[in-house]
This record gives C-alpha cells, structure tokens and sequence, in this order.
C-alpha cells in the first residue's frame, strides 16, 4: 500500500492506467488460427476455380481475405488482449483508410460516363 | 575532478537510487508502459503502410475495371501453385513468428532462438518461389519496359484458349504486369528487410537477449512480419484468384 503510494507521486495529474495487462496468448489457440488460415486458404483456391455468378468470385475472394486479416489482427498480433490505446489507433486507421477508398472510388465512378 | 567524472558518478547514484533492468529506458514508468508505448508506436508506422499499400491496390482495382480482359488474361498467366504456395509458407511463418513471441514472453532462450530459425527459413522459402515466379516471368517476355512482347496474349495459351485480345489489349496487359511487379516487388523488399531485421534479432538472441522481460523489440517484429503478411493475403486473390474461372 505504502509502495503503491510513493507510484503515484510520480506521476502528474489522474492516474490512468497506460499498460496493457500482461496477456500471453497459447500455443494451442495459435495452433488454431493458423491451421483455420490454411483451411480458408485452402476454400478460397477452391473457389476461385468454380465459375460463381457475376462479380460472385471477387466478391467471396475478398471476403475470405478479410476473415483471414481480421484472424491475424486479432490473434496473431494480439489486437484482442491489448490495451483501449492500441484497439482504437488500429480502429482509427482501417476507418481512415475505408474513408480514403471509398471517396477516390466515389470520385472515380462519378466522372467520365460512358467513356470508360 | 573534472566535469566526466562529475557525470559519471552522478549517473552511478541516479542509478543506484532506482533499480531497474538495463533495457527499460529513464523516460518510462515500467517495462509495461514502455512496451505498451512501442506497440502504440509500431501500429503508427503499420498505419502508414496500409495507406501506401492501399494506394496501390486502389490503383488496381480501378485499371481492372478500365482494361478488364487484359488484366484477367494477365491474371490467367501467373501460377496458381507458386501463389498458393506462398500463401501457404507465409501463414505458417506467422504462426512460428507468433511462437517466438511466445517464448520471449515465457523467456524460453532455445525455443525463441528456434522459432526464429524456422521464420526466417519459411520467409526466404516464400522470396524463392517469388523468384522462380519473376525468372519466369522474364522468359515469358511479361515484364513492361524490359522484355515485354504482346505476343502470348493474341492466340490463347495452353490453358486459357479464349486468352485471345486484340493487339490493343494485349499491350494493356503492361497494366497489370506493372502493378502486379511493383506491388510484389514492394511486398518482397518488406520480406527482405523482415528476413534481414529477424538475423539480426536471432544473433542478439543468441547472445541470451529477448528472454530476460525485455520482449518489446521482438513482438514489434512479430507485428510487422504479421503485418507483411495481411499485404500478401490481399495480393493472392487479388492477382491470383478472382480471374480464375474465367
């Protein structure tokens, strides 16, 4: 307690907690995504060869990309067991980076008709 | 005595006033804050990645949609094995990567000296595919402004009999072959530096460092070897995949 105390005085202003908690992920969990990565690895090749009906194929392509990213965000780079600071930072950026897309294909789509 | 001594012995009592482990710098709380700090870090420099990765798949996607049968009969070119492959070798490289940062944590010298071993060899398994891939390439005649020649693409290959464009078309497969060696090439040169930046942690590991609580330099790499793979996730269907069928 009196340790605890003697912390404080050392740091400026409210005291919020900047550290994550010690979390260490186990083998067998890693074991787990990795093989799940393989297996959709695996239904995404499989895919690609069925002839699925108009934009069907990149649309399951791209969908599996993003199941297997979200597994290696979570779980590979530990997004899941880390601390409010870096879940919004990595939140801040994919919004960001949505946000940029979607404008440039929103500018792209609205100019030129019919001559593309 | 003169001013360096005055130095010296000022930091010697700095130092005996707090004991600390060497590798936590003055300015940190705790190892935690100071790890916690380089994560925060490290996800900032990841977030300029995705932005300048993402400038190229942008670019992608929209000259797809302008030279559409040239970029799918350029897709039609590549190997699906080496892709799959590759895909393949760099997964299970994430999953050592992942093991290493574990037996840093657990502070276990031999296991993260040997799960490094086995993520540089899979990360240098997955530069010599790419290799054979642009070697390939090259006899080919598939690289714009070296060797190109529209040549393959004006009868239908083996494959892929329908392949057959118009000259017009078939000089825009250069479109795709760009984008597909200068987003490769970019994804390759991060695995290059991966490789080159694991050596070094591995020699330092060797030495007994990364097994003592200090753990941030080597989930820091984890990160971006994590991260090097999520681009290649994307590129496989992207270049590989989503013209397959067709």
């Amino acid at each position: 307690m009196e340790e605890q105390h003697h912390h404080h005085l050392h740091m400026p202003g409210p005291s919020e907690p900047t550290h994550h908690e010690e979390h260490i992920v186990s083998p067998k969990l890693y074991l787990v995504i990795g093989a799940t990565l393989l297996i959709f690895t695996g239904i995404t090749v499989g895919a690609s060869l069925i002839d699925l009906p108009g934009d069907l194929n990149a649309v399951v392509a791209l969908a599996i990309a993003c199941i297997k990213m979200t597994l290696v965000v979570l779980f590979f780079m530990h997004v899941k067991y880390s601390s409010q600071l870096t879940k919004l930072t990595v939140a801040a950026g994919f919004f960001t980076f949505i946000v940029l897309i979607t404008m440039t294909m929103t500018d792209y789509i609205s100019r030129a008709w019919g001559r593309w | 005595m003169d001013s360096h001594t005055v130095a010296a012995q000022t930091a010697e009592t700095a130092h005996a006033e707090h004991e600390h482990p060497a590798f936590l710098r003055h300015h940190f709380e705790s190892v935690e804050q100071q790890r916690e700090s380089a994560t925060f870090g490290m996800w900032l420099f990841l977030l300029t990645e995705i932005m300048f990765f993402g400038g190229l798949f942008c670019a992608y996607l929209i000259f797809r949609n302008w030279y559409y049968p040239a970029f799918v009969a350029g897709s039609h070119s590549l190997h699906l094995w080496a892709g799959t492959l590759n895909t393949t070798l760099l997964i299970i490289s994430s999953f050592t990567m992942a093991m290493a940062v574990h037996a840093s944590e657990t502070r276990v010298r031999k296991a993260l000296i040997g799960w490094m071993i086995a993520t540089i060899i899979l990360g240098s398994g997955f530069l010599c595919v790419k290799a054979y891939e642009w070697h390939d390439e090259w006899v080919e005649h598939h690289v714009p402004g070296l060797n190109f020649s529209p040549q393959g693409f004006l009868h239908g290959t083996k494959d892929y009999p329908d392949d057959k464009l118009s000259l017009d078309m078939a000089e825009k497969t250069q479109v795709y072959f760009s984008l597909y060696f200068a987003m490769t090439g970019m994804h390759a040169l991060h695995m290059i530096i991966g490789v080159s930046l694991l050596t070094i942690l591995l020699i330092q590991a060797w030495g007994g460092k990364y097994v003592e609580g200090h753990v941030a330099p080597i989930e820091n790499f984890g990160l971006y070897w994590h991260f090097v793979d999520i681009v290649w996730i994307f590129l496989f269907p992207l270049l590989y995949l989503i013209s397959r069928h067709q």
